[in-house]
């Protein structure tokens, strides 16, 4: 068993579990980091592909740049929902298990029909230019060129819309300091508001404060933490 | 000079119909005045026309070229010789004497113009009819009579059998335009040439089938327009319309349009036997039909019409006969333009007279009331049943005696026919002239104005010495004989054996009429415990009845098969279809759940499948 | 080592991206099974690009990252924007258009 060997089924064995746990994780946060998981896996076995670029561009795109984008998005849906593990639509589950077991089988049957392959290694390709890198460079900018501007097109069309997609029209103008100073003064609330709970024992901004009397204070939360009473988690972690 | 016959008349009828309401104060006299000059035009024309030789009597006027493609070459050219020329003076002479009457008789009619207007292009389309030098410019002017025709005839449409009149004209006609149609696209194929001209010279070396066929169409045809059998139905019910059209359909203009059709295509009937027997039977048949119904007839014009029939059925069974014929075809026809032309506007008269009846026997003793119309209308009569010397002895004893020569049945045939058309005319003439009177008490018949009697007199000339003039003076078998062709009869009975039987025949058929109408009071009602025959003839022998059962009927059921054909079988086919679609798609619909996982398991589903596929196709 | 290995691994992160298309709800797990199906697709073109012994393959799947970086600001925009409207990120709440 050579070293490309040992690589391969630590990193196989590796990514595979964090696929699973991707799909069986609960919470969305622990399926961003499974997925973090394998996406640093398949960099090593890019690696190991010798496509060293690939690997770098892997590692700094995907668990750099997109993984972390999908934190920060999971950060504005909540970081904390859990979601219902219960199939919701009848036969889903047990269809797409079907389904995907029989596709994944065929996929297997398909390639390993050919019997064993020899790779021919990329050796030769990498020298030919010198390096990887090079190799690449000379490609993506002499033979694939049109698709490279293509390229660029598609990701100045995905920016914009982005832009278009997350704005928000301001329907009202922008309150004055004399505004907020009324808004402020007319509430009954003058004095700023009683700060969340501040023991670390837990995420503390999501813990209300304690008034004096003992009780919880809903004023004390962020917005979106905020409940009508009737929320029994936050209660619970209250009283906890 | 010639383009002027037709452009007359034409001008006059595009005014009137163009020219709107402001014509018509004026727009009678401006007909009149078209056809008046036509005749004038026909006359000067004819006046040329004597003083030049024979060869030379012959004139085309060349127009324009009407349509040139490929072989196919047709000149818009006009043709005057000595048999249009007759025709020219009779549609334009006779057509301007019943416009003249028409100015009396559509007085009151707040469509005078219209009437006018339609009577001028009647006139413009049977001129082009007759000076066309081709069959296919024939052919428009053929249309435009049936055109004109059915104007005319459901010319007080307000009326419902007036409007079905006018239809049935029309469709019937049409039937028999496909066989000029036909003719004229066999001429084509056959001669590559539709010219008169043309057709008579490569007629000779045409194959004998082919030439037979296109002499059959042209007989179609002429069936159609000159009310010859199986084609008679619509010249009784054409009595609707107007008395002065009935008198321009039956005289001057359309119904002779078959005979002139025959005369013209002499070249053809001469080369085939079958063709001209065809129209001998068929001139034969109608001849005696035509008697027949008119001897039941109660309604005047009615009878009238049975008459035309039957002496059409003469001018048609003489030209069958061939060159023998063709010439007293021609002279009846004109003896019988005049004579029935008199009959007709005197006809007219009578009604006027009497507010509009036309049941005979509602007439009685009128002799007394209404002088004029009756010497004219007496003068007709003696004309039509063929008493030497008015006009009709001398057409109709020459066209029998050709008959003899061609065989003894069909001149047996024309004998009865003489005999019969004296019974009805002299029953027509003392149901309405003589006997008592048997109108109501607030009838009160009276003489026409003078725009009516004047061509009425006009007429009776003709009536009278038509016959001799264009015998003798005229000598009208040399006439024509350069166009259509003559010779005598080769062995038939002797004229001097023959007059006296034909007279004798004549006047049993008249004096059984007296006995039976004359002498006896007529009852006002009509009899209906009559003989089977008397049924059938007053039913116009059966005609409506057969073409009823025979084409109406069946047709009627196959549209009605073909609408339960199309509402069950073709709409069930498309509204199945539409509704296994909308069916299968409302189970189908269940599957647009609007969950995206669900719409994704298809996609996956799909996937899994084309790898099965590729799989399958591999191993 | 036979290089069927990757192609079979890739095949296995690939039915198991899609299966967590399928039977998660949160849209954005839905979408990380989307990345990890766009990830074995990737694998299987270095694996080939190896195979073949030319760089074709690594480029395209170099041309994916891209485009699945593209998609990925899209897409999350959207689901922000669903998320906006309906205070939920289940792509089952999303499903008024239907029959």
């Amino acid at each position: 068993m050579n070293g490309e060997s040992v690589v391969f089924w630590v990193t196989a064995t590796f990514s595979v579990m964090g696929a699973v746990g991707m799909v069986v994780s609960r919470k969305a946060v622990h399926s961003a980091l499974w997925v973090a998981f394998t996406m640093i896996n398949i960099a090593i076995l890019y690696f190991s592909l010798e496509a060293a670029f690939l690997g770098t561009v892997q590692i700094v795109v995907y668990t750099g740049a997109v993984m972390m984008l999908f934190l920060f998005v999971l950060m504005i849906v909540g970081v904390d929902s859990a979601d219902s593990l219960l199939e919701t639509i009848k036969g889903q589950r047990l269809v797409a298990s079907l389904f995907g077991i029989s596709f994944g089988a065929m996929l297997i049957a398909g390639i390993t029909s050919s019997g064993a392959i020899n790779a021919r290694g990329l050796t030769v390709a990498n020298n030919f230019r010198g390096s990887n890198i090079k190799g690449l460079a000379e490609l993506i900018f002499g033979r694939y060129l049109l698709a490279f501007e293509v390229t660029s097109a598609l990701l100045i069309t995905a920016a914009l819309g982005a832009m278009v997609l997350a704005h928000r029209e301001r329907v009202h103008p922008r309150k004055t300091q004399a505004q907020l100073q009324r808004e402020r003064t007319l509430s009954g609330h003058p004095t700023p508001l009683p700060a969340p709970g501040v023991m670390a024992t837990n995420n503390a901004v999501n813990v209300p404060g304690l008034l004096p009397d003992g009780s919880p204070s809903q004023a004390s939360l962020p917005k979106p933490f905020q409940s009508n009473g009737d929320d029994e988690t936050t209660t619970k972690e209250v009283t906890k | 000079m010639i383009a002027a016959l037709i452009g007359l008349p034409l001008f006059g009828a595009t005014v009137l119909l163009l020219g709107g309401r402001r014509t018509n104060s004026w727009g009678h006299y401006l007909a009149v005045l078209m056809s008046g000059s036509a005749f004038l035009v026909g006359v000067n024309q004819f006046m040329k026309m004597v003083s030049l030789a024979d060869e030379e009597r012959s004139l085309t006027q060349h127009l324009f070229t009407w349509i040139a493609v490929g072989r196919l070459e047709v000149p818009f050219a006009l043709h005057l010789d000595q048999l249009s020329i007759v025709f020219v003076l009779l549609i334009t002479g006779v057509g301007t004497l019943i416009h003249i009457y028409s100015i009396g008789y559509m007085e009151h009619d707040e469509n005078r113009r219209k009437f006018f207007a339609y009577l001028n292009l009647f006139v413009a389309a049977m001129l082009l009819l007759v000076l066309a030098n081709n069959y296919l410019l024939l052919y428009v002017g053929w249309e435009g009579v049936g055109l004109a025709s059915y104007l005319l005839i459901s010319f007080w449409q307000q009326k419902p059998s007036a409007a079905a009149a006018g239809k049935k004209a029309f469709i019937v006609n049409r039937v028999g335009d496909v066989g000029l149609s036909i003719a004229v696209m066999l001429m084509f194929v056959t001669f590559g040439t539709v010219t008169f001209e043309g057709v008579a010279q490569s007629a000779a070396n045409a194959n004998q089938t082919t030439v037979t066929w296109i002499g059959l169409a042209l007989l179609l045809a002429a069936c159609g327009k000159s009310a010859q059998f199986p084609l008679q139905s619509w010249l009784l019910d054409a009595m609707e319309g107007p008395t002065p059209v009935s008198a321009l359909i039956h005289a001057a203009t359309m119904v002779t349009a078959g005979v002139y059709l025959i005369a013209r295509a002499h070249a053809i009937f001469d080369l085939s036997e079958t063709a001209r027997t065809a129209v001998v039977i068929i001139g034969a048949i109608t001849l005696l039909l035509g008697a027949y119904i008119g001897t039941a007839k109660d309604d005047i014009k009615k009878g009238l019409a049975g008459s035309t029939m039957s002496q059409i059925g003469y001018m048609i069974l003489a030209a069958g006969l061939g060159p023998v014929g063709y010439v007293f075809a021609i002279f009846h026809l004109l003896t019988h333009g005049m004579f029935k032309a008199g009959l007709f506007l005197g006809a007219g008269s009578v009604m006027h007279g009497m507010h509009d009846d036309v049941n005979m026997r509602h007439y009685g003793a009128l002799r007394s009331f209404m002088k004029i119309t009756y010497v004219t209308f007496g003068l007709g009569f003696l004309a039509i049943i063929g008493i030497p010397p008015f006009a009709g002895f001398w057409s109709k004893d020459e066209i029998i005696h050709a008959a003899f020569g061609q065989s003894i049945l069909i001149g047996l045939a024309t004998l009865l026919g003489a005999g019969v058309t004296a019974f009805y005319m002299t029953r027509m003439m003392t149901m309405t002239f003589f006997g008592e009177a048997r109108w109501e008490d607030d009838v009160h018949p009276h003489e026409s104005t003078n725009t009516m009697t004047i061509p009425m007199i006009v007429l009776s000339f003709g009536s009278v010495l038509g016959g001799l003039l264009l015998l003798y003076v005229g000598d009208i078998e040399h006439w024509l004989e350069p166009v259509v062709g003559f010779a005598y009869p080769a062995h038939s009975v002797s004229n001097t054996v023959l007059i006296p039987i034909t007279l004798s025949v004549v006047l049993l058929g008249a004096g059984y009429a007296w006995f039976k109408y004359g002498r006896r009071p007529v009852p006002v009602t009509a009899p209906t415990n009559v003989s089977f025959l008397t049924k059938a003839a007053r039913a116009d022998a059966y005609g409506d009845a057969f073409n009823e059962a025979v084409f109406m009927r069946p047709g009627q059921h196959l549209t009605r098969l073909l609408t339960f054909f199309d509402a069950k079988g073709v709409d069930g086919v498309v509204n199945g279809l539409a509704a296994t679609v909308g069916g299968l798609s409302a189970r189908v619909r269940s599957t647009q759940s609007g969950y995206t996982r669900s719409y994704a398991l298809f996609i996956f589903g799909g996937a899994a499948l084309i790898a099965f596929v590729l799989l399958l196709v591999r191993l | 080592m036979n290089a069927n290995n990757y192609l079979v691994l890739a095949a296995i992160l690939f039915t198991i991206g899609a299966f967590g298309v399928l039977v998660r709800r949160n849209a954005i797990i839905v979408f990380m099974s989307v990345e990890m199906m766009l990830n074995a697709a990737n694998l299987a073109f270095v694996a080939a690009a190896r195979i073949t012994g030319t760089l074709d393959g690594q480029v395209t799947a170099f041309f994916v990252m891209v485009v699945a970086a593209a998609e990925v600001v899209v897409g999350l925009a959207i689901i922000l924007t669903i998320f906006r409207t309906r205070k939920s990120a289940s792509i089952d709440e999303a499903s008024l258009l239907k029959y």
